[in-house]
């Protein structure tokens, strides 16, 4: 089995029903994909699976063989981040910062999908992610700003100048 | 323990390894599988995979819908109400993605609380589940196949367009599995079918309700008749059978309304 993590195929041994999440994590030592409830109830696992948002600790490796899997760790840097990641500091939308790569992964997401900024509709799209801590205001906030600012470009999993937010964002 | 995964390419394939069904754990979307393999509730020695057994389509043939068992219920969000309203109400936009129509049908039933929501629209629209296993392939109503589904693997559902359609449920705070009471209805002709989940572990038919169809209070009331309500995780049986009435109530005059 193999997946294509954040733009590089890589060979899994892991057995074929051992989650994904258990996959990233244990196997990969990709750690943003949170192990919060392993019940799909929390949204702290979700990495993005051919595109889509899916929660990694329902998802058994063997049903993924082959798929292309970006975490937070393929959309960009402390030197480069993404509109969504830019957003989030400019916003202060991450406090503990244990939902916040899944958060980002969901907003990406929703972005690719031409999301608009109305703060409804964001909702209703992180409404599988739980939060603990910001009582998601600025979570919203910052989605609605990274729609308004940005051009995006989801298929880049190295950093560019594409997936790169301008500081200037609303802070 | 090592488990032997089996990941059948066709619909012939699966149907083959499935054979009469022992010891094979067939994992659809998996959110529901998986919750149970990660806390350890299952053991599993065989599993089957079918998400490239070519059992994801939705066809239509006049007014006949068809839907592979793994459609996943994003694809149903558009369709009529009781069936789109109540895939919608399902989990988040991510779970919908990967949760399927056929998995929903064959949720298993904890002590802790309904599952399968979309058994209510289904019984609702009269459909039927072809399904293979020992004795080989069946199709049966919905009430038919939930009563027999051990050892079946479905195929695909199928039903009309009707002509009217509600969806009522309970509120669900955040993403619980489960909607504690729903109610669906269909209009088709002169008949309208009623159909209600979170009232007993599968889904079930409201025969006295649809018999007092007519007038949406006495209808809800009499639906109290077809329910053996109990306390669960989600909701008290005192609280469902102060609801109960109030949904089908309100089923009724949306169809009435919308024909
Ligand atoms: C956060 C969250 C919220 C949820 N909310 C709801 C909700 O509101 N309402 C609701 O109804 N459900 C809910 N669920 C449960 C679940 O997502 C759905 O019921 C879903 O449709 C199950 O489909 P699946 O393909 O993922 O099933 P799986 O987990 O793959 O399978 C479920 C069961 O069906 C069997 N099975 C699957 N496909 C077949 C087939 N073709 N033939 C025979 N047997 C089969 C499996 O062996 C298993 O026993 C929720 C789940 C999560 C994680
Ligand atoms: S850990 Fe996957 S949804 Fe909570
Ligand atoms: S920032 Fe702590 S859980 Fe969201």
């Amino acid at each position: 089995m193999n997946i294509v993590l954040n733009g590089v195929t890589v060979a899994i041994k892991s057995p074929p029903l051992a989650s994904l999440l258990t996959v990233l994590r244990e196997e990969l030592n990709v750690t943003s994909t949170k192990v919060g409830c392993e019940q799909g109830g929390c949204g702290a696992c979700t990495a993005l699976v051919n595109g889509k948002p899916q929660r990694t600790c329902l998802t058994p490796i063997a049903a993924v063989d082959g798929a292309s899997v970006t975490t937070v760790e393929g959309l960009g840097d402390s030197d480069h981040l993404t509109a969504v990641q830019q957003s989030f500091v400019n916003h202060y939308a991450a406090q503990c910062g244990f939902c916040t790569p899944a958060m980002i992964i969901a907003a990406t997401a929703y972005l690719e999908g031409n999301g608009s900024s109305d703060r409804e509709e964001i909702e209703e799209a992180l409404k599988g992610h739980t939060c603990r801590c910001t009582g998601y205001q600025k979570i919203v906030s910052a989605v609605a700003a990274a729609v308004a600012e940005t051009t995006f470009d989801l298929t880049v999993t190295t950093p560019s100048p594409n997936t790169v937010i301008k500081s200037g964002g609303q802070t | 323990m090592s488990v032997d995964v089996l990941i059948p390419e066709t619909t012939d394939a699966a149907v083959e390894a499935f054979g009469d069904g022992t010891d094979i754990t067939v994992i659809a979307g998996g959110t529901i599988v998986m919750q149970l393999l990660n806390y350890r509730r299952i053991t599993v020695s065989k599993a089957m995979l079918l998400n490239k057994a070519g059992l994801s389509y939705l066809r239509q043939s006049d007014s006949t819908w068809t839907v592979g068992a793994m459609t996943p219920l994003s694809d149903l969000l558009g369709m009529f109400s009781p069936l789109g309203a109540c895939a919608a109400n399902v989990a988040d936009h991510e779970v919908q993605y990967q949760a399927t129509i056929g998995g929903n049908l064959c949720a298993p039933t904890p002590p802790e609380h309904p599952s399968g929501d979309l058994q209510g629209p289904l019984i609702a629209l009269g459909a039927t589940v072809r399904s293979v296993g020992a004795g080989g392939e069946r199709t049966d109503g919905v009430e038919e196949f939930l009563a027999s589904r051990a050892g079946r693997l479905v195929l695909d559902i199928s039903f009309e367009t009707p002509q009217a359609g509600a969806f009522a449920a309970l509120d669900r705070p955040h993403t619980r599995h489960f909607t504690a009471l729903a109610v669906s209805g269909v209009k088709s002709g002169d008949t309208v079918r009623l159909a209600a989940t979170g009232v007993g572990p599968v889904g079930v038919r409201l025969l006295s309700a649809e018999a007092a169809a007519g007038d949406p209070e006495a209808a809800g009331n009499a639906a109290l008749a077809d329910a053996v309500l109990r306390d669960d995780a989600l909701a008290s049986a005192w609280y469902r059978e102060r609801t109960l009435p109030s949904l089908v109530a309100r089923v009724l005059n949306e169809i009435k309304e919308a024909s």
